[in-house]
Formats: structure tokens, C-alpha cells, sequence
């Protein structure tokens, strides 16, 4: 089983990044790498079991189901249903914590999954820098950056 | 009623390295400033779940607790109490390090829940909260972090009787009555680095004086003023500092309200705190109560002292009015804030930074404005329908003082209270006649009084305290030695919440 940890500051309160990511339909608004997302069967996106449907800016469709929403512990846990990249059995969970001083917040994202051997170097670090990481920067910049 | 608190920081360094120190149970009594000395009992090592560590702090408590779990996977450890001086009943803490990827650093998490008797749980969740977790989150900040170990002298500089970075415990001499100790001594006008730490002698005190052993010394503005020589209140060579808290060591003849051992606090018109010990007039020396720490009260009584003086006397505050605060954020900001706001007046608080903004929304201020000058102008003639603030509270000087006048309402107040940009220089008094401004340049020492109004002042500020209308936010503790670390950190702006030194006994 493969994992991939990607963590890091956001520069603002955590209950204002928290408002902002929890929303299971909202890639698109916050990540640079969605283009567009819908949540499947007219549903609600903070049921738990809801499913997003969602393309990649190149192209690619993923569809995830949300296992766990936490309002709080201020974290969300979902899973692939289907994707281009070849893994099985991949959870991922996205998890907000305040910083108490400065009034910051420490996120964290990390997944598990499946894979050939052969490929998991190339997966972990693809969906570590590529999503996770490329996702808590634009989240950065739209809080503004780190003094 | 079950008490929760948590405190958390981020650290300049790779987990691991946070991991390393803080999995020994007994390390703390290396990187806690409030312990004197530490030890695990028995023969146990600091890794044996069911440890048990007896410590002593520098207030003289003393505490039992038991390591109940410990984790090198998570890296954690979680341990109650099992004695304390304080009513801390069913005390259990964790204290849980994350790695932040993002520039290899570490997320710590120090949290606790406990049971206190009625009525003291404010008290004691801010006992926990800031004097034992927010002092030692930033004691190990500091280990890790940037610059605090920057503080050996520089090639070229005076060679010095005693090291500078580690002066020895300081002792008592005994001939002469004269106590040695260490200090920071200033020999030259100018940057940080003319803070210098030495080993001086203390005299025995005179008539109307007291010698103090000081536990916690106040930073303020104004020593920066002190320092660079542009305030003419410190004659070469000299000791900046105007406030601390500690303990009477010696008494001279005609003291009546002090007593030897009493626990004191002074915010003083002369220099000299930045020092183990002191020997000054008594009258400005005020017992400290009970339930307030010697950190607290040297971090907050000459602000806060300043702010009642400000709120209550310079300007009258009245229920309605709007008051605006600048540098809402800082030692002064913060408590006069809270203040103003706690005798009625609606709070506009501007703050150079958005992250200074959330401590000065806490702290009281109704609206917080971030920006340009223009933004604060735009901000303030919607807040107040275009009518302007009653009165501002400007302690920036230069930059902003035109600024301030523009704010203000007809028949405004302009209280210029300190000079952080520069001097104000010349005015043109006709000016003020464009709104019938009133203009207040206030120095806080006239304002002072005697033991008796500085006692009323002090009691005001302590209930305020003990009612959680104030704050006290500690924004950092470093070694007295480290006093230029603490001059940088305040003249750049870096710091949230008021700076102390602690002088090594």
C-alpha cells in the first residue's frame, strides 16, 4: 500500500480555510487543476456518501465518493471511484488544524492506495506535489502569503 | 465544569529534530523557562511509560507528573498530574508533533483538559494556556527557530570581564552589600547590537529605595528610543528598561508598603530593568496579587498602565463614541483596545499586517481595518457615515500623524502618544482649527502619581485581568541576554502580543 503525506501553513484563521474546502463540489474554486465539478444524482454535496464528478484541466475525469465530513474535527475522508491514474483501494483524507498562535491553520492531505510496485514512486510524488501540494498553494495565495 | 485548552505553533524545524528533544520526559526542565530544576524518580528513564518527573519551578511550586504514553509513530506523549500547587484536578495533556511538508518544519499541538473548582476556570485555563503552554511553545521556538542564537558578541567588540552568552548565577557578595548579576549595559547610541550583555554590581538600597530580584522584565518601545539615544531619558553607560516584576530582596530604611519577599511589579519614569537585580525608589513598586504571575505583570503593566492613562485621564473615553487605535495589535494596542471598549466606545483598531488582525479583533476592537491610508480613510467614513471618529489613539508619530487629524470628527481628539515612525516634528496649531481639534502629547511618567494612584491604576488592571475583559498575551520570552533578539523582533514588527526577558538567577 502506497502513502502519500503533503502538509503545510495556510495563513489564515481555520475556520475561514475550512469555509472554503469543505465544500465537496468545490475544486474547481479553490484547486488550480479542476475545471469543473458536479455532484452526481442532484445531491447534496455534505451528505455523506455523495459522489463528485469532476474534470481535470487536462482533461481527465475522476469520480470520488465522501466517506467521512467532519464539521468537527474540521476534516473530510473520501475515496476514488474511478480515475486515469490506475490505482485501487485509494482513501484520501484532508484535515484542517488551528495554529494558535498567529491564528494560522496547519492542513494536511494524505491518501493510500494500490498500486504495481512499479509505479508507485511515480503516483505518490504525482498526487503529493501535483494535487495536494499544488492545491494548499493556490490556497496560500488566496489567503495571502506566509510573513 | 471540564476545562479544555489548546495551544499550538509551528516550529522552524524538521520534526524529527522537535521529536528528538521533546520524547525525553524529563527534557522539559531543558527548554521550559519556568523550570528551575527537574528529575525523573527513581531510576526510571525518560522513556518508560509510567515515568514520573518531579519538578520545582522559579515561583518555587512544585509538581509530580506521570508519562502515561508515548509514541515514536505519532510522535506524542500524553501525562497527567499527579501534584501541583495549583487546583489543576484530573489534569491530562498531550503533546502531539505533525510534519509540515511544506518547508520541512513541525506543527506542535499541546493540549489538556482538567476539572478546576468553580470560578477558577478562567483563571487557571489562562494559567495553562499562556503562562505554561504559550511560554513554552515559544521557548522552543526560539531553540529552533531564526536568530535567537545569534546572540554572541561579534568580532571587534569589547572584550568582556565575563562571557556574555552565559553569565554565572548570580550571588550575593556580601561586603558592602553589593549583588552581582547580569544586565544589559548600553556604551554607545545605537542598533540592537549595542545591547550588550555584563555582570554588574547592585547596590545596598538607600533611604525610600528597594532592592528587587527581578523574574521578568518588560520590552517596550520606548527602551528602542532609550537605545538608539533618540529619547534623551537614558545617560551613557546605561541599562534601558522601565518595567519588571520579581521580588523584594532588600529593604532600605522609610519603606512602609513593601515588605522582603513581597512579589512586585513597577512601571518606572528612569531606566534600568533590563538587569537581574535593581535597586530603585520604592515608591513606584506595587505588590503584586496572588493569582497574577510575575510574566504577566511584566508584560502587560507598564502597557497596561499606559492604556488606563491614556482611556481614563488623557482622554476621557465615554460610552458611544468611536474611538480608533492605531497599531491595535501591539502591547499598548491590545489593552487599550480592550479597554476603551469595556468603558463603552465602539473600536476601530488598524493593524499593519492581516495577521495582527484576528489578535486585535480578540482583544476587543469592533471593526479592523488592514490597508493604505487611503483604504483606513475609505473604512472609517463608512463606519461613521462620513462623520469621522471622536478621538484617535496614534503612538506612531511621523507617518501617521496627518492622517489622524484627517480622521477625526469636529471637536476630535488626537491623542499622540508615542513617536514608533519618527517625531512629528513642527505643527502648524492653526491647522486644528479646521475641526476644532483637540491635540494631547501626553508623557506617560507626568501621569504616574504617587504609590496610591499607581495602586489604583495596578488594581484596575488586575481585575480586569481576573475578569477576562483583558488579555494578557505574552508574545514571546527570551533570555535577558537575548534582549537585541527582542529589539529586532519589535522594530521590525514581528511580534504579536508583548515581549518579556528573563533574567538566569
Amino acid at each position: 500500500m502506497a502513502n502519500v503525506y503533503v502538509s503545510s501553513i495556510i495563513d489564515a484563521p481555520a475556520a475561514r480555510v475550512w469555509a472554503v474546502v469543505r465544500d465537496f463540489n468545490g475544486l474547481p474554486a479553490w484547486t488550480p487543476f479542476v475545471a469543473e465539478s458536479r455532484i452526481e444524482q442532484n445531491d447534496r454535496p455534505d451528505r455523506v456518501g455523495a459522489i463528485r464528478n469532476f474534470h481535470l484541466k487536462d482533461g481527465g475525469r475522476i469520480r470520488e465518493r465522501l466517506l467521512a465530513l467532519s464539521d468537527y474535527d474540521l476534516s473530510m475522508t473520501y475515496s476514488i471511484l474511478e480515475s486515469p491514474m490506475g490505482v485501487e483501494n485509494y482513501t484520501a483524507t484532508l484535515k484542517l488544524m488551528p495554529v494558535t498562535e498567529g491564528d494560522r491553520t496547519f492542513a494536511e492531505w494524505s491518501a493510500e492506495f494500490d498500486c504495481p510496485p512499479e509505479r508507485e514512486a511515480e503516483l505518490v510524488s504525482h498526487v503529493g506535489r501535483n494535487f495536494f501540494q499544488a492545491a494548499f498553494r493556490s490556497l496560500q495565495g488566496r489567503f495571502g502569503p506566509i510573513a | 465544569m471540564t476545562v479544555r485548552v489548546v495551544r499550538s505553533t509551528v516550529i522552524d524545524a524538521p520534526v524529527d529534530e522537535v521529536w528528538r528533544l521533546l520524547r525525553a520526559f524529563n527534557s522539559h526542565a531543558d527548554w521550559h523557562p519556568a523550570i528551575a530544576r527537574s528529575g525523573i524518580e527513581g531510576e526510571d528513564p525518560g522513556d518508560l511509560v509510567g515515568a514520573v518527573r518531579a519538578f520545582t519551578l522559579r515561583d518555587g511550586g512544585f509538581l509530580r507528573e506521570q508519562l502515561i504514553a508515548l509514541s515514536d509513530k505519532e510522535r506524542s506523549l500524553i501525562y497527567c498530574l499527579l501534584e501541583a500547587p495549583v487546583r489543576l484536578d484530573g489534569y491530562v495533556a498531550t503533546i502531539s508533533l505533525l510534519p509540515v511538508t511544506d518547508g520541512d518544519r513541525t506543527f506542535l499541538r499541546w493540549a489538556c483538559s482538567f476539572n478546576p473548582p468553580r470560578g477558577q476556570e478562567s483563571a487557571l485555563a489562562l494559567l495553562v494556556g499562556e503562562t505554561i503552554y504559550g511560554t513554552g511553545l515559544l521557548a522552543l521556538r526560539s531553540r529552533f527557530g531564526q536568530g535567537i542564537r545569534q546572540s554572541e558578541p561579534r568580532p571587534g567588540q569589547p572584550a568582556l570581564a565575563v562571557a556574555p552568552d552565559r553569565p554565572p548565577p548570580a550571588r550575593h557578595a556580601g561586603s558592602r552589600g553589593r549583588v552581582r548579576c547580569e544586565a544589559i549595559v548600553v556604551e554607545a547610541y545605537g542598533g540592537p547590537d549595542v545591547l550588550v550583555p555584563r555582570i554588574i554590581e547592585v547596590p545596598a538600597p538607600g533611604g525610600g529605595e528597594v532592592r528587587l530580584r527581578h523574574e521578568a522584565i518588560g520590552v517596550n518601545y520606548i527602551d528602542v528610543h532609550c537605545r538608539d539615544g533618540s529619547f534623551d531619558l537614558m545617560p551613557l553607560p546605561g541599562i534601558p528598561g522601565m518595567e519588571a516584576a520579581g521580588v523584594v530582596a532588600d529593604l532600605g530604611p522609610g519603606v512602609e508598603h513593601l515588605a522582603i519577599g513581597d512579589r512586585v511589579v513597577y512601571a518606572s519614569a528612569t531606566t534600568g530593568a533590563y538587569s537581574g537585580f535593581r535597586t530603585m525608589a520604592a515608591a513606584s513598586v506595587v505588590r503584586l496579587p496572588r493569582d497574577i504571575l510575575e510574566r504577566t505583570a511584566a508584560g502587560i503593566f507598564l502597557k497596561g498602565i499606559m492604556a488606563d492613562i491614556l482611556a481614563r485621564d488623557v482622554h476621557r473615553a465615554r460610552a458611544g463614541e468611536v474611538a480608533l487605535v492605531r497599531a491595535a495589535a501591539g502591547g499598548v494596542g491590545l489593552l487599550l483596545s480592550a479597554m476603551l471598549r469595556s468603558l463603552g466606545a465602539t473600536v476601530i483598531g488598524v493593524v499593519s499586517r492581516q495577521e495582527k488582525a484576528a489578535a486585535a479583533r480578540k482583544a476587543g476592537c469592533d471593526h479592523v481595518v488592514v490597508g493604505t491610508e487611503t483604504e483606513l480613510t475609505r473604512a472609517v467614513e463608512s463606519l461613521t457615515g462620513g462623520r469621522g471618529v471622536d478621538v484617535v489613539f496614534d503612538g506612531l508619530g511621523r507617518d501617521t500623524f496627518v492622517q489622524s487629524l484627517d480622521l477625526l470628527a469636529l471637536r476630535g481628539h488626537l491623542v499622540s502618544f508615542g513617536q514608533t515612525t519618527g517625531p512629528v516634528g513642527e505643527l502648524n496649531v492653526d491647522r486644528l482649527a479646521a475641526k476644532s481639534v483637540r491635540l494631547s502629547r501626553p508623557n506617560i511618567s507626568h501621569y504616574l502619581g504617587d504609590t496610591e494612584e499607581i495602586e489604583a491604576r495596578a488594581s484596575r488592571l488586575f481585575a480586569q485581568l481576573r475578569a477576562g475583559t483583558l488579555a494578557a498575551s505574552i508574545g514571546a520570552a527570551l533570555p535577558l541576554r537575548d534582549a537585541r533578539e527582542a529589539h529586532r523582533a519589535l522594530e521590525a514588527r514581528r511580534n504579536v502580543g508583548a515581549l518579556i526577558l528573563i533574567p538566569e538567577h
